[in-house]
């Protein structure tokens, strides 16, 4: 099976989630949606105009949104609570942990504008820690989605789980991905290439440069696998041994290199099935750049991906 | 004392007996704050809520949030006496696998809200819950419980400022003035005067009340349960350690066991306070 980025354009996810989110709300009264003075970054306002008495404003407070999100569960809604990722995942750290995941509340946390899409805005913007924050919480479902298709499909899944869900979402354009297999299931990866070299482990904006990646190995006689891993938390455990069969590992993702993407399946490769890996992501707090030049600076393309993949294979070969 | 008062009377002085015990069987606990907190929640729980214990998550409910997560003494012997587990679970207070875990916990104990226990936490899901009731235009109540020392976090006036944005007005917080916190006085801490002044100026009405008075309580709560269009802040003036001469107004008894004397003779001044 052989998948292909479409060259028909590109999209920000954002359209996708605001798109689906309003059509959950259309035929599902106890949709609403909570936010931070962030109706314009959340791209809400078509929501705001159809359901005003549904969108829910705090103000720029986001621990309050949280927990305000964590009550409207308990009144029977279904949250939608959207704010820019870097404030919504660590200024209201304990309340997702507290007020969603301990207390086990059907809130959904929409991460907007994440990774660096802020770019020039710097550190305290960049929301590259989130991943690896909100795996350690138990009892909490994180998902990468890696276009619009899938975006939409995570977010329905997500209304339809009974739970706390974090959904992070991409501002980067990406394009919509060629699959054969169009099915979403919370906690299953999908494999977009078969491969047997080696395996590319990629979410979120990374997957379609993991693509492009394995197609240039390819050309090299190399044959990589593309897992597109949306769903870090449950990770699919069963494609990661499938991944781990090939040798060698390398994750992708937009955010740190340590502890989201790549910690999780180093983990579950130390512990069943030890390979060789390479774990691409940012080092820690990043210099002033777009969020093109931080991607292209750190190697999140495909020339990072395939640079790595080759010099993981001479490790393999060892 | 009319008959409603005088049955709160007799469940706090049961609640404040029963907690204690508990303490001293699990050999920890924190009972100058439910002591403080025991009247508030006996009235609600006896006299006030609307609920069905055989169905603790009926929609139309009214919601108690216990915001200071930690006095659970006083809650689970509430939630024991209102009948939503059975009253000997409370023997296994904070023992292995026990439901009563230091902090109540929802997703196994019939009754709780909201998990709680870091401080900051029960008033926004509280007002959560009231915008809830407000789009759907539902009657149920909703209160919550803070303890005074828990106002200094700044969640807490996060969520009081869009509570009087909205006109929460099925909204109540009580408030447990004990004014002590951990290891001092709320005013020499970080002080928390003119509180009443502060909850008006974010858009709530105000009422004072005397926190181990079951009479004013339930004056002050009826009053809250008619139909309002701001929220209401009962500011409930209360003593930490209250029922108990040598835990009142100290501190040091936030946390603590009674020794076997001390817990004697703590059960005979409350057994002597219903002979009375």
């Amino acid at each position: 099976m052989s998948a292909a980025a479409a060259p028909t354009g590109l999209f920000d996810c954002r359209d996708a989630y605001v798109r689906t989110v309003e059509q959950l709300a259309a035929d599902d009264d106890r949709i609403v949606a909570v936010v931070n003075d962030s109706v314009g970054s959340s791209k809400l306002g078509k929501f705001r105009d159809r359901f005003p008495e549904r969108l829910v404003n705090v103000g720029i407070a986001e621990q309050n949104m949280v927990g305000v999100g964590a009550g409207l569960a308990n009144g029977g809604k279904i949250p939608f609570v959207s704010g820019a990722s870097c404030f919504l995942s660590a200024r209201a750290l304990e309340q997702i942990k507290a007020d969603c995941a301990y207390s086990h509340a059907n809130v959904k946390l929409c991460g907007i504008s994440s990774g660096v899409a802020y770019g020039e805005l710097g550190a305290t913007h960049h929301s590259i820690e989130d991943v690896a924050w909100l795996r350690a919480i138990d009892r909490l479902t994180v998902i990468v989605p890696a276009d619009p298709w899938q975006t939409a499909e995570a977010i329905k899944a997500a209304a339809a789980h009974d739970g706390p869900v974090y959904i992070r979402i991409s501002r980067m354009p990406v394009p919509e991905l060629a699959r054969t297999d169009a099915t979403f299931r919370i906690g299953q990866a999908e494999r977009l290439r078969a491969g047997t070299d080696i395996a590319i482990v990629a979410n979120g904006t990374l997957v379609h440069h993991a693509v492009s990646a394995a197609q240039r190995l390819e050309a090299d006689g190399i044959s990589a696998q593309v897992i597109n891993m949306a769903t870090v938390s449950p990770i699919d455990t069963a494609m990661l041994a499938q991944a781990a069969a090939t040798g060698a590992i390398v994750t992708a993702e937009e955010g740190l290199a340590h502890g989201g993407l790549g910690g999780a399946v180093a983990e579950y490769c130390a512990t069943h099935s030890p390979v060789p890996m390479r774990m691409l992501g940012f080092p820690g707090f990043l210099p002033t750049g777009s969020t093109q030049w931080l991607m292209d600076r750190f190697g999140l393309n495909a020339d990072g991906i395939f640079a790595a993949a080759h010099d993981l294979l001479k490790v393999k070969a060892r | 004392m009319n008959l409603r008062a005088s049955r709160i009377k007799s469940r706090a002085n049961w609640m404040r007996r029963r907690l204690l015990a508990m303490i001293v069987e699990a050999g920890q606990g924190h009972p100058g704050g439910d002591l403080s907190a025991t009247d508030i929640i006996a009235a609600l729980y006896f006299d006030i809520l609307r609920f069905d214990s055989a169905e603790p998550a009926a929609p139309g409910r009214d919601r108690f949030v216990m915001s200071k997560g930690h006095c659970t003494g006083a809650l689970y012997t509430a939630l024991a006496g209102a009948g939503f587990f059975p009253e000997a679970d409370l023997d296994t207070y904070l023992k292995p696998e026990s439901r009563l875990n230091g902090h109540p916990n929802r997703t196994y104990l019939p009754g709780v809200e909201t998990n709680t226990g870091p401080l900051g936490h029960g008033l926004p899901v509280a007002v959560g819950i009231a915008v809830a009731g407000q789009i759907d235009r539902a009657d149920y109540r909703v209160f919550v419980l803070t303890g005074d020392g828990e106002l200094q976090e700044g969640s807490m006036w996060e969520a009081a400022m869009f509570a009087g944005h909205r006109g929460l007005g099925q909204l109540t917080v009580i408030v447990d003035r004990n004014r002590l916190q951990q290891g001092a006085a709320t005013e020499d801490t970080n002080a928390l005067e003119p509180l009443a002044d502060k909850w008006r100026a974010f858009g709530w009405d105000v009422a004072e009340v005397d926190g181990h008075d079951p009479a004013a309580l339930l004056t002050a709560f009826d009053t809250a349960c008619r139909p309002r269009s701001k929220p209401l802040c009962i500011i409930a003036n209360t003593q930490k350690g209250h029922g108990v001469s040598f835990m009142e107004n100290q501190a040091g008894w936030h946390h603590g066991v009674p020794n076997a004397e001390q817990y004697a003779q703590a059960i005979a001044e409350l057994e002597a306070e219903m002979v009375a």
